[in-house]
């Protein structure tokens, strides 16, 4: 009895702490937890975001249907560089001839993304008097690391590229060419859309060979740069824009779903888990007020989870939450279901709720995994408002099982330890 | 109704739910097939295929009641709905009106109703009136596509790791048929098909699956302890003991679900719709076709 009064406190301590953390948010000195309404980035078909209108800077004399399959490349590379910088849940679409609209969800320093967006991206390797050794085409790929790469054994963030079967010929031709000069001006710069970003010395000694490599490294030093080395990696891999885009305006846009969209689905969401819950007692009784309370522990701390996350959060991110909650309950009724039938055969009510939840486990857990095997391939192979979906899905499922397989089981014990065991409590 | 529910063999009368199923599915799955051909039945929104951007401005804030009633006066005059009407400008004065393509002298049939009704300037002109393209690229489609049918294939592979292989095929024939009547609706209610179909489609593949993975487990804990009784009476005792399960869930699912579809706008409805025709089919497959069709895969293979 005394152990079960424990639990019971120790239970609602957990609950109010989450939902605390869930409203205000919650400073813990190592880690910091942003409330949810700070934390969860809201979509742009929910609640609006910001509007970049690119206009192309099409050269004279380019035809039409060039400028039509370069815009269309453009835009595909435009959602992936929106990946990349993790605004997955953005459009982009092409209006009028020349110019391309991209709507991001409100970010906090929306010219920012205008700039990283826009970015032409050409990187190419010039010599000391500005001549291109080799641009973005010759290179194949380009990742992020941060590790020593050199002698001194100092970590590094830098970017390693690496050359198509062209790209690592020209470098070697052009390591001999910038090696073997005599004005002294034995290095080579690293040019990203005009701007030097590194300037790496040829040794002497490649004056006759060049080097022979198929990839190189641009080092970008300290701790500071990480963001940017990992910015670089993924505008170099994404590929270069075929056009230089300007910028022609920003401005908000509005809730593409209609203003009074996340009202209304909020509420609809409350609603339809306060009738979940009044089912939930009409059917189970006592065990129907323990997936209750499991059922709002799980919310808040989905939420938190959220939160941490950062995850935007749009229509599919809504469904993949209806989708994790529809499961939480099912969880919920699987066992009980299993308790009633053992009850019916006159078994006590101890061994009822063990066996309840032993035979339940390989179908919650088969189904969880299933769902689990397809949340996992959809955030790896999918784009855009997948991910959102994926991103929801993966954290629900995960979280639910845990809560609804361990919580549940625990409160039920306690239920029973504090002294609740008339059968007609769980509707036997 | 509950008793009869009661007494049905549901393997035996395989016929008369198999049945009812071809006609769920007949609509989409003959829109699928014709699209192949060129032939198209669905409603595409203009995420899919593009369409037209019209921006005026109101000189005024523009609330939800402004933009529903730009709304209909764009279906009054073009005879479109358009697939959105929102609020844009940095003090919100203006509406922005997307629909599938319109010819320009629509657009300006279209401003001077809304000009019109609104009593703005003369002077006026649209701030924007141009054509836009998908936002839904080839790639996004792609990659939906290839990401889904690798998430089957893994499913099935865990499926048959933990049941077997023929199980495995049933389960997810069970939920193409729920995908295909969620299809059904598309081109029945012609919804707008846009970019939350894909969240409804991926939302019912994972209801379905769970679903289906219930009544499985079930037979498979029955044919261990039966070892002697015919496999298709396994499965239709397994499939009564799990109805009390599937119908509360089912009812549990559809609480928020439905709720949306009564409380929430017309875009958030159309999201709703083919989410519970999904989660209503993921309860007809899971106990009407899965298992049924898991005992005749069983049968073919004896025989």
């Amino acid at each position: 009895m005394k152990k079960s009064v424990i639990t019971l406190v120790v239970v609602l301590a957990v609950l109010a702490l989450f939902v605390a953390a869930a409203l205000t948010g919650l400073n813990l000195g190592f880690a910091k937890v942003d409330s949810v309404k700070d934390g969860i980035v809201l979509g742009l078909d929910l609640v609006g975001g910001s509007e970049i209108t690119y206009e192309a800077q099409i050269p004279d004399g380019t035809s039409a249907e060039a400028v039509s399959t370069g815009m269309e490349s453009a835009q595909a590379m435009l959602r992936q560089r929106l990946d990349n910088l993790g605004y997955t849940e953005a459009n982009v679409y092409l209006s009028g001839e020349k110019r391309i609209v991209v709507e991001i969800p409100n970010v906090d320093n929306p010219e920012d993304a205008v700039q990283k967006l826009g970015t032409t991206a050409v990187v190419q390797f010039q010599d000391a008097d500005g001549n291109v050794l080799l641009d973005g085409s010759d290179i194949k790929s380009a990742s992020y690391k941060y590790s020593a790469v050199d002698e001194t054994g100092v970590a590094q963030h830098h970017v390693v590229l690496e050359f198509t079967d062209t790209g690592k010929q020209k470098f070697t031709d052009g390591t001999k060419a910038v090696a073997s000069r005599t004005d002294g001006k034995n290095y080579l710069s690293i040019v990203m859309d005009g701007n030097v970003i590194s300037s790496p010395t040829v040794d002497t000694k490649y004056a006759s060979t060049g080097i022979d490599s198929a990839t190189a490294i641009i080092t970008l030093g300290n701790q500071k740069n990480a963001e940017y080395a990992k910015y670089l990696a993924n505008i170099i891999s994404a590929g270069q824009l075929p056009f230089t885009l300007s910028n022609v305006k920003l401005e908000a846009v509005g809730a593409s779903l209609g203003e009074r969209s996340l009202d209304t689905s909020l509420l609809a969401g409350l609603i339809g888990l306060i009738l979940v819950c009044i089912f939930m007692i009409c059917m189970y009784r006592v065990m129907g007020v323990i997936s209750c309370v499991a059922l709002c522990i799980y919310t808040a701390v989905f939420a938190v989870f959220l939160s941490i996350f950062h995850i935007n959060l749009s229509l599919p991110g809504i469904a993949g939450i209806i989708l994790t909650i529809g499961m939480a309950v099912d969880a919920n009724v699987i066992i009980y279901e299993r308790i009633k039938e053992e009850l019916r055969l006159g078994k006590t009510l101890r061994y009822a709720i063990d066996s309840g939840y032993h035979n339940a486990i390989s179908a919650i857990v088969d189904s969880n995994i299933t769902t689990i095997i397809a949340a996992v391939v959809l955030w790896w192979q999918g784009t855009g408002t997948i991910l959102s979906f994926a991103k929801t899905l993966l954290i629900g499922v995960i979280l639910s099982m845990i809560i609804m397989l361990i919580f549940t089981k625990l409160l039920l014990k306690t239920a029973v330890g504090l002294k609740i065991t008339n059968l007609k409590a769980y509707c036997a | 109704m509950v008793k009869k529910l009661r007494a049905f063999n549901f393997v035996k009368g395989y016929k008369i739910t198999f049945t009812i199923a071809a006609v769920f599915i007949a609509a989409g799955l003959i829109g699928l097939i014709l699209s192949i051909f060129g032939v198209n039945m669905f409603n595409f929104d203009i995420d899919f295929v593009g369409g037209t951007t019209m921006q005026f401005e109101m000189h005024q804030t523009v609330t939800s009641a402004i933009s529903s009633d730009v709304a209909k006066i764009t279906k009054d005059t073009s005879g479109i709905a358009p697939s959105s009407v929102t609020k844009a400008g940095d003090s919100g004065t203006q509406v922005v009106i997307r629909t599938k393509e319109l010819d320009s002298e629509t657009r300006d049939k279209v401003f001077a109703a809304v000009k019109a009704a609104y009593k703005l300037p003369d002077t006026d002109t649209p701030i924007k009136s141009d054509y836009v393209s998908a936002s839904v690229g080839n790639d996004l489609k792609k990659s939906a596509v290839v990401a889904s049918l690798l998430a089957v294939l893994l499913i099935l592979v865990y499926i048959t790791i933990r049941f077997e292989f023929r199980s495995g095929v049933a389960a997810v024939c069970a939920l193409l048929h729920d995908l295909l009547t969620m299809l059904s609706m598309y081109v029945i209610f012609r919804i707008p098909f846009n970019m939350n179909f894909i969240a409804a489609a991926l939302t019912i593949l994972g209801y379905s699956i769970n679903a289906t993975i219930v009544v499985f487990d079930r037979v498979r804990e029955n044919k261990k302890l039966n070892p002697k009784t015919p496999f298709g009476d396994v499965v239709n005792m397994s499939i009564h003991q799990t109805m009390s399960r599937s119908i509360n869930t089912t009812l549990t699912t559809l609480f928020p679900i439905v709720l949306l579809l009564i409380l929430g706008v017309s875009s958030i409805r159309n999201f709703a719709i083919p989410v519970t025709v999904g989660v209503i089919c993921g309860c007809f497959s899971s106990v009407c076709i899965s298992g049924p069709l898991w005992t005749m895969m069983e049968a073919k293979k004896k025989a």
